[in-house]
């Protein structure tokens, strides 16, 4: 419970009507794209660069937990304020500052969700890549501090690679603006890259300076249907080998297939193994087109059963549809469902495909697998319903196993999601004792009190062999505070 | 779940339960949009009630607040990826917290007359409204209006939203009107039956908005169709729905039902978008009623927005397109009740695109709500006067004439609001149209064109 005068001040700060209190209030900010759940004390929606600093300098004195928080979206607990204190509601932060032409970039606040700034660019004829499927609801501040991707990194890069600078205020308060409008920039340590993909544990981002490129004007989009896993695989190894680079190179798996086909009536092949869908896009049309006919050749060539060009927009948006039927199609298939969101080489995602199918039988569940093949970031989702006895301790049986299989085949814990609470367990699994410790330093040196989203991304329960322990799910806040039983 | 939950609570638990939080609906909900509080969004609105059925909280004043500030436009369920079905949650939860709300003995009556006595007795409805008549016509609205005595009731912001009464109302008697056009194209092929329609006539749309009635009648006439107007027809309960009076909404579903089961078979054409869609949410509302549920089923199939059927026909190539050119510059307003509830986005524009000489120009956000929502421009002004400016602001950008809509909310709140630009301008204000006012001005044109009455 914050005392009334701490409130007062928090009043003074941003205005009473922005200081978020009430009962009722404080659910709201309980909670992220997860299933997780705690109240804060209190939130806080601030407006200004200076009334985050003059937050945090506040909370700074008091020792008191701050949760930075832009549409809360998070699929790792990122935003889950599970040892209360101050959530920090940037929302209100949005105002595009400006979309620089003749530097090709974009200042803007930590609040714009990424859906308006593409528009925005692409209004002037730029393009803003970087594409999480959250995009609509996602904020860019959240987007950078998470280093967010998309299927379209694959050509692209995630948004680290469009990151020139931002501003960003320390746990005590400080203000830093790093990098600038520019594409080269060597003097110092790269500090702005530091702050990306730190999850809020290093700063609150304000202000990032955002990479804008010409936008491609023609894209070309095609779909192959494999009878055989194993065949889809070879067929993305041999396209991203051939000297095209698609700007998406999408996977499902025969799971996904037949809960979307349930779900949208499309007519997808129900027996397939894997669906790839490719897409190119460029400035010349006959070149795109070119292109993805040597990418559906190769497909052909390495035993796909059907390949179909989309021929108009429309038919191309019907290609889309399938795939963006997923998320919804996996909703309601289930009552609950873990996103995971490891990554592998990309050679590696038939073994990673055939593991995942493995530990689903060995544990009895649904285990659905789709992601950005060309990548090798792929996204089994575990389906249960957490009101079965003994199902969620067999889900967190199988997530571990998912994530151990991942990091056998060469690969990580997490491609674009972030570790948040979900994964932060087994980090010192991934990453080693040495990596880790040095993390730990820079998190002491940039927030000695640890008041900047705590508990967040570094492991809590792995003691001294590293290894996480059973619980690494089910002691999620969720569960044990404000859950459904 | 709390030991002792509210029996519509309960029955609501799974649908708040197939919320995935993942927050796609903050992208389209009015009040987060114009607040960016998570309190002020359906995510946060179900998360409240999930809180408030789990025990973890209580009624408590901001609780109401912000479930009382929802539009229950349903964009936020038009989006779900996971299904959740706002409007039901909404209306139950309305329902529920009616009854523990606080009401003063003044609210009590207030609530008892005008939503037990006033909509379900259409006769009485019809007394009041051409009173209203009489109010505007007499010269006492102008003399009212400048006395100041209006803003000293606090009635100005009510009484400046009164659209221009019509002086010929539509009372449902079992009218029968027959088909008008001569040539169509199903009849020259000779191999269909008549075409038969039943008019749901609305409160507000047969009395004081009765020429939007009287077009859609005289629009499906052109296209060949008989109109009946059942007689014991009235409200549609909707109003009641969204007050929080269930039992109410439920009265006047059975009475609708029972009223058209006198025309059975053919269509059930409306012309109000929200009525049109709470008529098609009637056997969610009486699923535990063992006399109506079915009754309720075989009725909501029969229901049509008069785009939905002329758009069917549009498609099938039966669509009457001899239309005149109507000259305008136009902007189209999606209602929430046609555009989420009912999911007609495509059809109201493909029937506008049909007539001649009617220049649209797109109106961005077109589909968020205006602010109107029934009485939510009564109940939260300050939310609807928000929207309404950024709605306002966006029509006038367009340089559009008109605004087309198709819904009596819509239609009376953005003609109140553009009114009173104008009259603080000084100029006329632009015109808002319901989208079968310009399917009638194109059929009447085209006969003109013909030498004949229309």
């Amino acid at each position: 419970m914050l005392s009334q005068a701490l409130r007062d001040e928090l009043a003074a700060i941003v205005g009473r009507a922005n200081v978020h209190d009430g009962p009722a209030q404080l659910i709201a900010y309980s909670y992220d794209g997860t299933f997780q759940q705690h109240l804060p004390d209190v939130a806080v929606s601030p407006t200004t660069t200076d009334q985050v600093a003059a937050i945090l300098r506040l909370a700074y004195r008091e020792g008191l937990p701050v949760v930075p928080r832009g549409g809360a979206s998070s699929l790792a607990g990122g935003t889950i304020p599970e040892t209360g204190g101050i959530v920090l509601n940037l929302a209100r932060m949005n105002r595009i500052l400006e979309i620089d032409r003749a530097n090709s970039c974009a200042v803007v606040e930590a609040g714009v969700v990424t859906a308006r700034l593409q528009a925005a660019a692409e209004a002037e004829g730029l393009f803003y890549p970087p594409d999480p499927s959250s995009l609509n609801q996602s904020t860019l501040g959240g987007n950078v501090a998470c280093n967010a991707g998309g299927p379209r990194c694959l050509k692209y890069g995630v948004t680290k690679d469009y990151v020139l600078g931002m501003t960003v205020v320390l746990a005590d308060g400080r203000i830093l603006r790093l990098g600038g409008k520019l594409i080269k920039n060597v003097t110092g340590y790269q500090l702005a890259q530091l702050f990306v993909g730190s999850e809020g544990t290093l700063g609150v981002i304000t202000e990032p300076i955002l990479r804008l490129i010409p936008l491609p004007r023609h894209r070309a989009t095609a779909v192959a249907v494999f009878r055989s896993l194993d065949d889809a695989g070879v067929a993305v190894t041999a396209v991203m080998q051939a000297g095209v680079l698609p700007v998406a190179l999408e996977l499902m798996d025969n799971l996904c297939i037949n809960l979307v086909e349930d779900y949208l009536h499309a007519g997808l092949p129900r027996e397939a193994e894997a669906l790839l869908l490719l897409e190119q896009d460029g400035n010349d049309p006959a070149a795109v087109r070119g292109e993805v006919e040597v990418m559906a050749g190769i497909c052909r060539a390495h035993g796909a059963v059907e390949v179909r060009l989309a021929q108009d927009e429309q038919q191309r948006a019907e290609l889309w549809a399938v795939r963006r039927a997923v998320s919804p199609a996996l909703g309601r298939a289930a009552r609950n469902k873990l996103g995971e969101d490891i990554a592998v080489p990309r050679s590696q995602i038939p073994a990673m495909v055939r593991r995942i199918q493995e530990i689903g039988r060995q544990f009895g569940l649904t285990i659905p697998v789709f992601g950005h093949a060309g990548d090798g970031n792929v996204h089994p989702n575990i389906l249960f319903d957490r009101t079965r006895p003994g199902e969620l301790e067999r889900v967190e049986q199988a997530a571990a196993a998912i994530f151990r299989a991942a990091l056998e085949l060469g690969g990580t814990l997490s491609g674009e999601h972030g570790i948040g609470t979900l994964k932060r367990e087994f980090l010192l699994e991934a990453l080693g004792p040495e990596v880790v410790a040095v993390m730990r330093a820079i998190k002491q040196a940039l927030d000695p009190k640890g008041i900047l989203n705590p508990g967040k991304v570094f492991p809590l329960r792995a003691g001294e062999t590293g290894r996480a322990q059973p619980g690494f799910l089910l002691a999620l806040p969720a569960l044990a505070g404000l859950g459904p039983e | 779940m709390r030991e002792r939950v509210h029996p519509l609570l309960a029955a609501e638990y799974d649908n708040m339960l197939h919320c995935v939080r993942c927050g796609l609906c903050l992208s389209v909900c009015p009040t987060y949009q114009e607040t960016f509080d998570e309190e002020e969004s359906p995510r946060g609105r179900i998360a409240m009630a999930r809180a408030l059925t789990e025990g973890h909280i209580g009624v408590t004043p901001d609780l109401l607040r912000h479930l009382d500030s929802c539009l229950l436009c349903d964009a936020c369920t038009a989006i779900c990826p996971a299904g959740v079905q706002m409007e039901e949650l909404g209306v139950a939860l309305r329902t529920v917290l009616e009854e523990s709300r606080p009401h003063s003995r003044r609210e009590r009556v207030l609530r008892h007359l005008v939503l037990r006595r006033l909509f379900p007795h259409m006769g009485l409805f019809r007394v009041l409204v051409r009173a209203l008549w009489l109010y505007q016509k007499s010269g006492l609205q102008r003399a009212l209006r400048a006395s100041g005595l209006l803003r000293l009731l606090r009635l100005a912001e009510v009484e400046a939203l009164l659209p221009p009464v019509d002086s010929r109302f539509l009372v449902p008697r079992g009218q029968v009107w027959g088909p008008r056009a001569a040539t169509l194209p199903s009849q020259r092929s000779g191999d269909q039956a008549p075409r038969q329609a039943a008019l749901f006539a609305g409160c507000v749309m047969s009395t004081a908005l009765a020429e939007i009635d009287r077009a859609t009648v005289r629009v499906l006439q052109a296209n060949g169709f008989t109109v009946h107007v059942p007689a014991g027809q009235g409200c549609c309960g909707a109003l009641n729905a969204h007050l929080g009076d269930r039992e109410g909404a439920r009265l006047l579903a059975r009475r609708t039902i029972a009223a058209f089961e006198q025309t059975p078979e053919m269509p059930v054409v409306v012309n109000s978008a929200g009525c049109g869609a709470m008529l098609k949410h009637y056997p969610h509302l009486l699923a535990n009623d063992p006399a109506y549920a079915a009754r309720a089923q075989r009725f909501a199939a029969r229901v049509r927005d008069i785009s939905e059927l002329l758009y069917d026909l549009l498609r099938e190539g039966q669509l009457n397109t001899a239309m005149g050119p109507v000259g305008l510059v136009a902007t189209y307003q999606a209602p929430c009740h046609l555009a989420h509830a009912q999911r007609l986005r495509a059809e109201p524009l493909a029937l506008l695109r049909r007539v001649p000489d009617l220049e649209l120009r797109p109106l961005p956000e077109a589909d968020l709500c205006c602010g109107s929502a029934g009485v939510y421009n009564l109940t939260q002004p300050d939310m609807a006067a928000r929207l309404l400016k950024r709605k306002l602001d966006q029509i006038e950008a367009t340089g559009a004439e008109a605004v087309i809509s198709a819904n009596p909310g819509c239609i009376m709140q953005i003609a109140a609001g553009l009114r009173q630009r104008a009259a603080a301008q000084g100029r006329a204000p632009l015109r808002v149209l319901h989208l079968v006012e310009v399917l009638d001005q194109a059929y009447c044109n085209a006969s003109q064109e013909n030498a004949s009455p229309c």
